[in-house]
């Protein structure tokens, strides 16, 4: 007789085990909050087309100080998101070479975050020479 | 110098199915030496200490992929790893994860095995050569388009560190989506079709979520999160020019 009995151990509270798993968990969480992020700018979006007061109503709650402490967590836990999301990039890319030479992880997660930095400052002068 | 010897606390993830209802820690004094691995103490405690601790090993040499095992709640290759790294604090070693145990440190391989058959882990050649044609060659990058995922062991500490694996155990998983790949990217084989449906499958490709940790842990540099992921932009293209392509949708 067989004294089989293979043991299945519990998966509960998986993401605990480990601060690799933490971090990950940590990563994915951030999309939530880029998804609220862009349902507020949507919002915008339809104050605007409701005309300027609307618009300018939509601007002055922004300005106030709950809005305010709410962008400075987005902003950090967006600094996180960038360096996350191009921190795995390199695992998404094929295998490349540039001058016979295998493109490194870290020159894929540079020109990542070296992309996004640029975007940013861009977009901050755009709104500048407009405003 | 001479090595003093040291007393180091090994705790070991018991498992006896005929007698223990779920598996229990259990607690041995070991002596060792600066130069000794987390194998060898476990071999002492075989020898010396308690003849009935069960766990796999063969090379001791980080090549035949059997001695992997939860080493203080990380999968590691216990022959690769060294007890003085856990001196004084001494080291709990478990039973790779997310694997069914079957005794003590040993854990089934069943899941495993078959999945590496299923996706024909061997070169179909793309082109019949007789002997008088001579080898297939291939370009030293062609080579390095799937070298690294061919130093796979088949140790599964990769399977140890993925969530969605011990989560969804369906999954493929990352060693052997990584021998897919090997075998896919290599400039002699003509097999891709007869693999590629088991990697584009929900099972396959898609069932990994980029955590990356299979990676950090594999004992040979493989990168199977990049051998899984740089597949799913062309898994996206098939899944939508299927339905464009004539007859596509049937592949
Ligand atoms: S990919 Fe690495 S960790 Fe996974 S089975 Fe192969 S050698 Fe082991
Ligand atoms: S005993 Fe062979 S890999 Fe450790």
């Amino acid at each position: 007789m067989s004294n089989r009995r293979p043991y299945v151990r519990s998966m509960d509270g998986w993401w605990k085990r480990d601060p690799y798993f933490i971090r990950y968990m940590a990563r994915e969480v951030t999309a939530v909050f880029v998804a609220a992020y862009a349902v507020l700018l949507l919002v915008g979006l339809v104050r605007l087309g409701q005309g300027e007061a609307a618009f300018n109503g939509w601007l002055q709650y922004l300005k106030t100080p709950w809005m305010l402490v709410f962008h400075l967590i987005v902003l950090a836990v967006f600094c996180y998101h960038t360096w996350s999301w191009f921190n795995i990039m390199p695992k998404t890319m094929p295998i490349m070479f540039v001058g016979g030479k295998r493109v490194q992880p870290g020159a894929i997660t540079g020109t990542g975050l070296a992309a996004s930095v640029i975007a940013c400052l861009a977009v901050l002068f755009i709104v500048r020479g407009m405003s | 110098m001479a090595d003093t010897e040291k007393i180091i606390e090994i705790q070991v993830l018991r498992y006896r199915p005929e007698q223990d209802k779920e598996p229990v820690l259990q607690s041995y004094k070991v002596p060792f030496t600066d130069d000794m691995s987390v194998l060898q103490g476990l071999q002492y405690i075989k020898d010396y200490l308690d003849e009935t601790v069960s766990f796999r090993w063969s090379c001791r040499m980080a090549i035949c992929g059997s001695c992997g095992m939860m080493i203080d709640g990380k999968p590691k290759l216990s022959c690769k790893t060294f007890l003085r790294e856990y001196y004084p604090q001494g080291l709990r070693v478990e039973a790779l994860a997310h694997m069914p145990i079957e005794r003590d440190l040993i854990v089934s391989v069943e899941d495993f095995v078959t999945k590496l058959e299923s996706i024909k882990p061997y070169i179909i050649p793309k082109e019949p050569r007789t002997l008088e044609q001579g080898e297939y060659l291939q370009t030293p990058q062609q080579r390095d388009m799937y070298e690294q995922f061919s130093s796979c062991i088949n140790c599964m500490l990769c399977y140890a560190a993925c969530p969605q694996y011990g989560l969804n155990p369906k999954f493929t998983g990352p060693g052997v989506l990584a021998l897919l790949h090997r075998y896919n990217a290599d400039s002699r084989d003509g097999g891709q079709a007869e693999r590629l449906g088991l990697g584009y499958a929900d099972e396959g490709f898609w069932g990994c979520t980029a955590v990356g940790y299979c990676s950090e842990v594999c004992p040979k540099g493989v990168d199977p999160a990049n051998a899984i992921n740089q597949n799913k932009m062309n898994s996206a293209i098939n899944y939508f020019t299927r339905f464009v392509t004539p007859g596509g949708a049937d592949k």
